[in-house]
Formats: C-alpha cells, sequence, structure tokens
C-alpha cells in the first residue's frame, strides 16, 4: 500500500480564551484523517468548524495540544518535506512593499531556486495564474482577487507534490474560480495531491473525489462523494414540451410539484416510486415530447446542511464514518 | 544559510522602502550639517561641536532606526499575516528571527556609514579654510580617524538595541516592543548608578536589588566614548574589544531566547 500524502492521528488543538480567566476552547477534536497521493481532497465546514485550524497544524503555525500528523509519510517539520509541499493561506498578504514578481522570486529563493531560474519560475506561475504587466506593480496596488491568484502562484513555485489551499477561491470573480479549478485539475493531472478547504460546496462537487465535513471542531463524515451521495436519488425531474394545458396532469402522489417553464413545456418532479415511465406514456400519448429525465439527487449542500445542522454532530460522526468507511 | 541570507536581504529591502527611514537620515545628515551653524557661534570650539553633534545624531538617529524597525520586524509580520506564507516555507522559525536580525544590521551599518561620511564632509569644510596656527590648538584633527572607534562602538551599541528590540518583538506587540526597548536604552545608560546604589541608600535589599539588575541589565554607557574621541583622549582597542565581546554574548543570549520563543509560538 502506497504511503498516503497526508494523515492526522487524534489531532486535537484547545485554544485559551478569555482575558482574566483563561478557559480552553476545543477547536479541534480528534481529527484522525487520510489522504491518498494523487487525489484532490475537500475539507469543508461552516464557519467556526476547524477547517483553518487543520491546516495550520499541518503547516505548523500552531501546535497540536495531542494528536500528530504525516506529510508525505513523515512527521511535520522536515525541511525535506516543505521542500515538497504547497500552501496558500487564507486571505493571503504579502509584503506589500514588493512587486509579484520579487514576491514570487524571493520565495523561489527560499526553495534554492536562485537567479535566472527563480526569475524563470516567477514568471512562467504569474503567467499562469493570469497576472499580466501588473507583476511589476507593487502588492499594495493589487486587488484582493489579484493578490488570491498571486497566493496561488507562490503556493506552486516549487513544483510541489502536495498542496494545500485554503479557501482558495476566496476572493476571485467568476473567471478567476474557473482558472482556479482548472489549475487544480491540472495539478491532479500531474500527479499532485490538493488538499483544499471550502465554503462552496458546488467547488467540491466539481473538483474532489473524496471529502471530509467538519463541524465545531469534529470530524462529521469523510468520504467518496460517491459513497456520500449515490444512491440517494430522492425522485426525478421530467421535463417535456408541446402539452396542451388540458393535458397536464394533477399535482398528487403521482407527480409532487409542477412548474411551467414556457409555453407548453413544463417539468414536473416525480416520487421515486411509481416509475416515471407510466406517466411518460401517458403524456406522449397526450402529444407532448420528453425533453429531459432525471434523477433527483441529494446533492452535496443538501447532505451538509442536514448533517451540520444536526443536534448532536457526535452520533452522526458515528454513524457516517461507520458508513462510509471501508 | 542561503535561507537567512535571502530573509536579511528582503528585510534590507524593505527598509530601503520605507519612507520613514529616508526621514530619519536625511534629518541626521541635516543635524550632522546644522552643527556647522551652531560652531559658528563659540569661537575656536566648532570643530568639537560639530564632531559631538555629529557623534550624538548618528547615534540619536541609529537608536530610532533600530528602534523603530526592530519592534516591527517579528510583529509585523505576524499583525499583517505575512507569516503564514513565508513559515510554510523549507525555513527553520530560528533562521527567520536571525535573517531579520542580520538584515536590519545590514540596514544600520549602511546608515551609520552615510552619517559618518556626512560628518567627516562637514569636518573637512569647516577645516579645510583653517589655518594651521588654529589647527595645533584642537584637540584633535578635524578628521581624527579615531572617530571611528567612536563610530563602531555606536553601531555594536545599535547591535545590541536591535537585539533587544527583535527579542520583544517576538512575544509582544509594537507599542510595548517600543516602550520595553526605550525603557531598557535609558536604563542601559545609567546602570552603573545601579552599582553604585548603595552610597544613596541605606536598604540592604533594595541594595541587592539594584546589584542584580546591573548585572542584568545592559550596560550601555561603556558603549559611549565620544567625550573621550572629542577630546582627543585615546580609546584603546583592548577596550573596544572588551566593549564589542560583551555586546556579542549579550546579543547572542538575547537572539538564543528570542529564536526559543518564536520556535514555540502560536500563530493563529
Amino acid at each position: 500500500m502506497s504511503t498516503p500524502a497526508l494523515a492526522t492521528f487524534d489531532l486535537t488543538k484547545d485554544f485559551s480564551i478569555g482575558f482574566w480567566r483563561k478557559r480552553p476552547y476545543r477547536a479541534l477534536d480528534r481529527l484522525t484523517l487520510e489522504i491518498t497521493a494523487g487525489e484532490v481532497f475537500g475539507l469543508l465546514g461552516p464557519n467556526g468548524a476547524g477547517k483553518t485550524t487543520t491546516l495550520k497544524l499541518l503547516m505548523q503555525l500552531i501546535f497540536p495540544t495531542s494528536g500528530r500528523a504525516e506529510l508525505l509519510g513523515r512527521p511535520l517539520g522536515e525541511l525535506s518535506v516543505k521542500r515538497r509541499i504547497g500552501y496558500l493561506p487564507e486571505n493571503p498578504y504579502f509584503y506589500d512593499y514588493l512587486t509579484a514578481e520579487e514576491l514570487l522570486t524571493y520565495f523561489a529563493g527560499l526553495f534554492g531556486y536562485t537567479g535566472r531560474e527563480g526569475r524563470t519560475r516567477a514568471s512562467r506561475l504569474l503567467d499562469q495564474v493570469g497576472i499580466g504587466a501588473e507583476r511589476r506593480l507593487q502588492l499594495r496596488k493589487f486587488s484582493k482577487g489579484m493578490l488570491q491568484r498571486v497566493g496561488i502562484a507562490q503556493a506552486i513555485i516549487n513544483d510541489p507534490e502536495l498542496v494545500i489551499f485554503d479557501e482558495p477561491m476566496s476572493g476571485l470573480d467568476p473567471l478567476g474560480r474557473r482558472d482556479v479549478r482548472a489549475l487544480v485539475l491540472q495539478l491532479r493531472d500531474r500527479g499532485c495531491t490538493v488538499l483544499f478547504s471550502s465554503h462552496v460546496l458546488g467547488d467540491a462537487e466539481a473538483l474532489c473525489s473524496r471529502v471530509a465535513i467538519l463541524a465545531r471542531g469534529r470530524l462529521i463524515a469523510d468520504g467518496s462523494l460517491s459513497d456520500m451521495l449515490a444512491f440517494k436519488a430522492r425522485g426525478w425531474e421530467l421535463v417535456v414540451a408541446g402539452i396542451d394545458e388540458r393535458s397536464v396532469p394533477v399535482a398528487g402522489s403521482r407527480v409532487r410539484r409542477i412548474v411551467q417553464i414556457g409555453y407548453g413545456r413544463y417539468a414536473f418532479e416525480l416520487p421515486l416510486e411509481p416509475p416515471p415511465e407510466q406517466l411518460m406514456a401517458e403524456l406522449t400519448a397526450a402529444g407532448a415530447h420528453l425533453v429531459s429525465l432525471n434523477p433527483i439527487r441529494e446533492s452535496l449542500e443538501d447532505f451538509f446542511i442536514e448533517h451540520v445542522t444536526a443536534p448532536d454532530v457526535t452520533s452522526i460522526r458515528r454513524e457516517v464514518a461507520g458508513e462510509s468507511r471501508p | 544559510m542561503k535561507a537567512t541570507a535571502q530573509i536579511a536581504i528582503n528585510v534590507f529591502r524593505e527598509s530601503v522602502r520605507d519612507k520613514v527611514l529616508y526621514n530619519l537620515v536625511l534629518f541626521a545628515i541635516l543635524l550632522i550639517g546644522a552643527s556647522y551653524l551652531l560652531g559658528q557661534l563659540t569661537a575656536g570650539q566648532d570643530v568639537k561641536i560639530i564632531k559631538d553633534l555629529g557623534l550624538s545624531a548618528t547615534s540619536l538617529f541609529g537608536v530610532f532606526i533600530a528602534v523603530f524597525i526592530g519592534i516591527g520586524l517579528v510583529s509585523k509580520e505576524v499583525e499583517r499575516r505575512s507569516i503564514y506564507a513565508l513559515l510554510p516555507k523549507p525555513i527553520y522559525r530560528y533562521q527567520l528571527v536571525l535573517g531579520k536580525y542580520v538584515g536590519l544590521l545590514l540596514t544600520l551599518a549602511i546608515n551609520v556609514a552615510v552619517m559618518a561620511v556626512a560628518l567627516y564632509a562637514v569636518l573637512l569644510y569647516v577645516s579645510s579654510g583653517v589655518p594651521e596656527i588654529v589647527r595645533r590648538g584642537w584637540d584633535a584633527p578635524a578628521l581624527d580617524p579615531a572617530l571611528l572607534k567612536a563610530i563602531g562602538l555606536i553601531l555594536v551599541e545599535l547591535m545590541l538595541i536591535t537585539a533587544i528590540a527583535l527579542f520583544f518583538s517576538t512575544f509582544s506587540t509594537p507599542i510595548l516592543s517600543a516602550a520595553f526597548t526605550f525603557g531598557l536604552f535609558i536604563a542601559g545608560h545609567f546602570s552603573a548608578d545601579l552599582r553604585n546604589f548603595d552610597q544613596v541608600v541605606d536598604s540592604p535589599s533594595a541594595v541587592r536589588l539594584a546589584r542584580g539588575l546591573y548585572w542584568v541589565l545592559p550596560n550601555l554607557a561603556q558603549f559611549d566614548v565620544k567625550a573621550q574621541v572629542v577630546h582627543g583622549q585615546p580609546v584603546s582597542l583592548g577596550y573596544m574589544a572588551l566593549a564589542s565581546g560583551y555586546a556579542a554574548l549579550y546579543i547572542a543570549m538575547l537572539l538564543a531566547v528570542a529564536m526559543y520563543v518564536f520556535s514555540r509560538r502560536d500563530f493563529k
């Protein structure tokens, strides 16, 4: 079995809160995770769930109260491992007196790419993230989205084997989001493992092979998206056109909801049972023609809301982990 | 080592692009220049006054630069969150502290050099038209190489002050760091009084406390040889070596503690 790209073992972090009477606040509670090399993994959860705490622990920006973690099969903090990973912090801020080009050249230098090699790398990556002539402007003149692009470029300056992005889509416009999605897929295609945290479930659905959901510092679910969402079709969406108004069936046990999309064009939400074939046959007999028939599956968002808002995340964690883990 | 050098160069670049630094250096050079005017008011003492004011300005503005840039070296990285992108790079935390320190020293050394050149330029201008007979009455020649000894010890003192500022910067806010550093700077110049505290106070416990403080606080007065140099009194190389050795030991201890504190710190 190959070495996981990332593994945490009962990783726990307590912070002290309060001014006079300090009391511990558990930001992350016994997180055990394993990410296989080459996969795109999403760390999801609402605000305060412990996503950024997890990533900061992995980057050793903070130290665990208990538990441990490994990156690329080695303990945290080894320089040989740091050379093989990239990290984008949440809402990144860089030295605003530097230009984008200087910043990337500086960071390239820390990886040992000095002189021309560092500058070439910096230039190539700035091209890749869409920073053009602005690369010679000081970063204090950059917008949030442009800083995010620079942040992504600096995270991959060393051609890492493992990249950790904390909210990579934050502050990006739709074009920027599209570019980052493409970049993540490119990284995956060349064998790089990508771990990213996000609030945007659509990004996770589009990119991740597996996700973990955190809430209140605890892992409440982890597994492949197909495990989480498969076989959870909860009905059908049937779209037909060319139907006479009088032939439209009445909403009831066979049809949950009817939406008129346009003249003679309707969308029907059907329950899982009975199968939709009978209704389709009746509509076709009435002169309608079929536009589409799709299963209505539980989305990641439905799953997320259902589980994150549950009153007792501990019991859910047990239940989901028991179901989804091999 | 390469990473430390890269970090140091970046600190130097930041200082060079900081307008506050230019203002301080410009102000110091103006003050050195203005000492020429002040010297005109005091017959026969102009060279001494220029040397005294020039060295004082070099020291004072050096302290301002060391404190105001030194206190922000680490705390600004944390406050602005730039440390989140830097620490995951293949560097040890101690290299960050060391690189920051070396970078600021580089800045200080260049600034002190610029101020020294300005001082010598003013002295050259003042002394150029002075007849030989007047020059013979001076305690020391205008372009006295011994000035470099005073400037050298000013630089050593600045190195120590920078280490103090950096030390506080690793765990405290910039305002508190500035207050602590200036406090130590002032106390350090009067630490000799603590040694002789028994001559003014009867309480044995107060004397013991004062003695303890005398040993703990940095003795900065020993780096001040301005008066000797200006009056042409010798400053031995042995004295300079001893003072520099003391500073090196103190700096090493401060940096070691700063690195230890920084290496254990959480960046939430």
